[in-house]
């Protein structure tokens, strides 16, 4: 640290400390400090803790924001709750497509970076063939795989006519819709597949070698030493996936509009219908309410299920 | 096989040794690989394939892979029907604008917490990585509220303001990381030449994370060039729409013509593509700073 510096001996560095007038350089610093972290603390209270209070605030009133609001109370998530099987179907959809878009995202990211992992051939041609698909426009992305999921044109079915299978409806109907957009979200994968490859990279090779010396399986060696010294990663990322799985909305909107007869109907695209649409901005900020109560819920379990099971190892770099 | 042999020095040891287990399961590691990415790239190539295709081809049935005709105007028709240089025009408006935002307001809020002291400063950062958790949508009614009140409906202004405030707790997170691998010893340098913070921050800390800030872009340009939900809730006259909400509008309108659609998705996901290709190191390094162990 910067007292422990030496200094030849100096008059006035060496007095015994005085009291100053003014801050002084502690002081000083404090307050430069607080000067800079400013933007952050006015766009914390303005946009994120002010905005909460009050859309909690408006999901007491009803309100079209042109007429003058009304107090309905609990109004809102009484019939949110008890009258609203729209709400209901919404969550049903959007849990459903966690359920199914999380585990398969994190498997498929982990499969492929443990692939990647074994020091194989034009790694950087495979790493962008998996990653690549993940940084174009949601919108794009639909539209190519609307085209792929076409029943009667598109290429998944002709390729499944021609190993026998008769493909389905696949986004026209009820029951594919949403297994549709859980396959579409496999074009996510790149950033997890990312994380993880880095996690093994950073993982000491002395661990396997011990191992083999005892004679551990490879499968051993698999479930004993890679998983639990990847379990920060597999928390991180299944944590950011349920947290983005319960707000997907583009995916949804832009394929089916939510149908079809809202087999696809995500919570928040069915946000956006009631505030947007239909200008019921009261009821939206329920609705936003419960989204965010259920978000915090889910990651709150995840962090506290996997509590005994994650690994917090320092790992040499 | 034999290339294999001659680019990969595993595989070709394991061959010299007669290894059978080594070879297959390399072998295999390959075939997953290629398997996989084969049908990774389906969707991809087929959207590739019917760009170029004339309509009838499009819609041919069996499927028709390389066109009998290469039809460009594919890529140019749209341009007539709807402003889409006007869509690029505004996109690149707002994400220049989000991106210098970002850059200039969570650059000093993350310096103070890598290398500041102060009162509070550890509570507080808890509370900005808290905030990262909190979902878009929580805020997105009284945000809405706030700026239809100031009369910003249908401007970029919504778009843009909010990132000079630092809201991006992730940016800050990344950077603060960074700041603090810097070595402390240049900052008691900065301190005997005479400087104070400030000094430290623009005459030391800035000029070396200039990787930081190149990761720093390249996220928010992706993120925000390719964002959908927010301009979709603020924009409102096409003439003020984006790539993404311009596509959309293509899409509800001109959905028969799949040739065209899918020559305007490669159009709008050539901006992001290219800049991938160009700084890979970056894109990597911002999501590994993301997942790496406190």
């Amino acid at each position: 640290m910067a007292d422990t510096l030496e200094r030849p001996k100096r008059g006035v560095v060496d007095l015994p400390r005085v009291h100053r007038k003014g801050l002084g350089m502690r002081g000083r610093e404090e307050l430069i400090a607080y000067a800079l972290i400013t933007p952050w603390l006015l766009g914390f209270l303005i946009f994120t803790a002010g905005a909460l209070v009050f859309s909690l605030g408006i999901s007491f009133f009803s309100t079209d924001l042109l007429s003058p609001a009304k107090y309905v109370g609990l109004a809102n998530y009484q019939q949110l709750f008890f009258e609203d099987d729209l709400f209901w179907q919404a969550l049903k959809v959007t849990t459903l497509y966690t359920i199914g878009v999380v585990p398969l995202q994190v498997a498929l990211g982990l499969l492929v970076a443990l692939l990647l992992n074994q020091k194989i051939f034009g790694i950087g041609v495979w790493r962008t063939i998996f990653y690549l698909p993940s940084v174009v426009s949601g919108v794009a992305v639909a539209m190519i795989w609307i085209w792929f999921f076409q029943p009667d044109l598109g290429l998944f079915n002709y390729l499944l006519s021609k190993i026998g299978i008769a493909g389905p409806r696949w986004l026209f109907s009820e029951q594919w819709a949403l297994p549709s957009l859980i396959m579409m979200s496999t074009w996510n994968i790149g950033p997890g597949m990312i994380i993880f490859l880095a996690g093994l990279q950073g993982t000491p090779q002395d661990l396997y070698e011990a191992a083999q010396i005892d004679g551990a399986s490879a499968w051993d060696q698999f479930i004993r030493i890679t998983i639990p010294l990847l379990s920060p990663q597999i928390l991180f990322n299944s944590v950011m996936g349920i947290i983005g799985s319960y707000q997907v909305f583009t995916a949804s909107f832009v394929t089916t509009e939510g149908g079809p007869n809202n087999a696809t109907l995500t919570l928040v695209l069915y946000l956006y219908r009631q505030g947007f649409l239909t200008a019921r901005f009261g009821y939206a900020s329920a609705i936003a309410w419960v989204l965010f109560a259920i978000i915090m819920t889910f990651t709150m379990l995840t962090f506290r299920s996997t509590r005994n099971a994650v690994f917090y190892e320092g790992q040499a770099r | 096989m034999n290339a294999l042999i001659r680019f990969d020095p595993i595989l070709a040891g394991a061959v010299r040794r007669r290894d059978i287990g080594a070879v297959l399961f390399r072998m295999l590691v390959y075939l997953l690989l290629a398997g996989g990415g084969v049908l990774f790239m389906l969707p991809a190539a087929w959207m590739l394939s019917t760009a170029f295709k004339p309509l009838a081809d499009a819609q041919a049935f069996p499927p028709v892979w390389i066109p009998k005709t290469i039809q460009l105007s594919n890529f140019t028709e749209p341009f007539k029907e709807l402003p889409f240089f006007r869509f690029y025009r505004n996109t690149v408006v707002i994400t220049g604008a989000g991106i210098a935002g970002v850059l200039l307001s969570c650059t000093p809020v993350a310096f103070a917490f890598a290398r500041l002291n102060f009162r509070g400063r550890d509570a507080l950062f808890v509370l900005v990585l808290a905030t990262m958790m909190i979902p878009d949508q929580a805020t997105l009614v009284p945000i809405y509220v706030l700026f239809a009140r100031l009369g910003w409906t249908n401007t970029f202004l919504p778009l843009t303001v909010p990132t000079y405030f630092a809201v991006d707790a992730f940016t800050i997170f990344l950077m603060r990381q960074f700041f603090m691998t810097i070595p402390r010893e240049l900052d008691d340098a900065c301190k005997i030449d005479g400087g104070g913070p400030i000094t430290l921050l623009t005459r030391v800390i800035i000029p070396l994370s200039l990787p930081v800030f190149g990761v720093v872009t390249i996220l928010q340009f992706v993120s925000r060039w390719n964002d959908f939900f927010w301009p979709l809730i603020f924009l409102n006259t096409m003439d003020n729409y984006t790539v993404s909400l311009g596509l959309r509008l293509f899409q509800t309108r001109y959905f028969v013509q799949t040739n065209i659609m899918m020559a305007m998705s490669l159009l709008a996901a050539l901006p992001t593509i290219t800049l991938f290709f160009l700084a890979q190191r970056y894109f990597i390094r911002g999501i590994v700073l993301t997942g790496v162990n406190r």
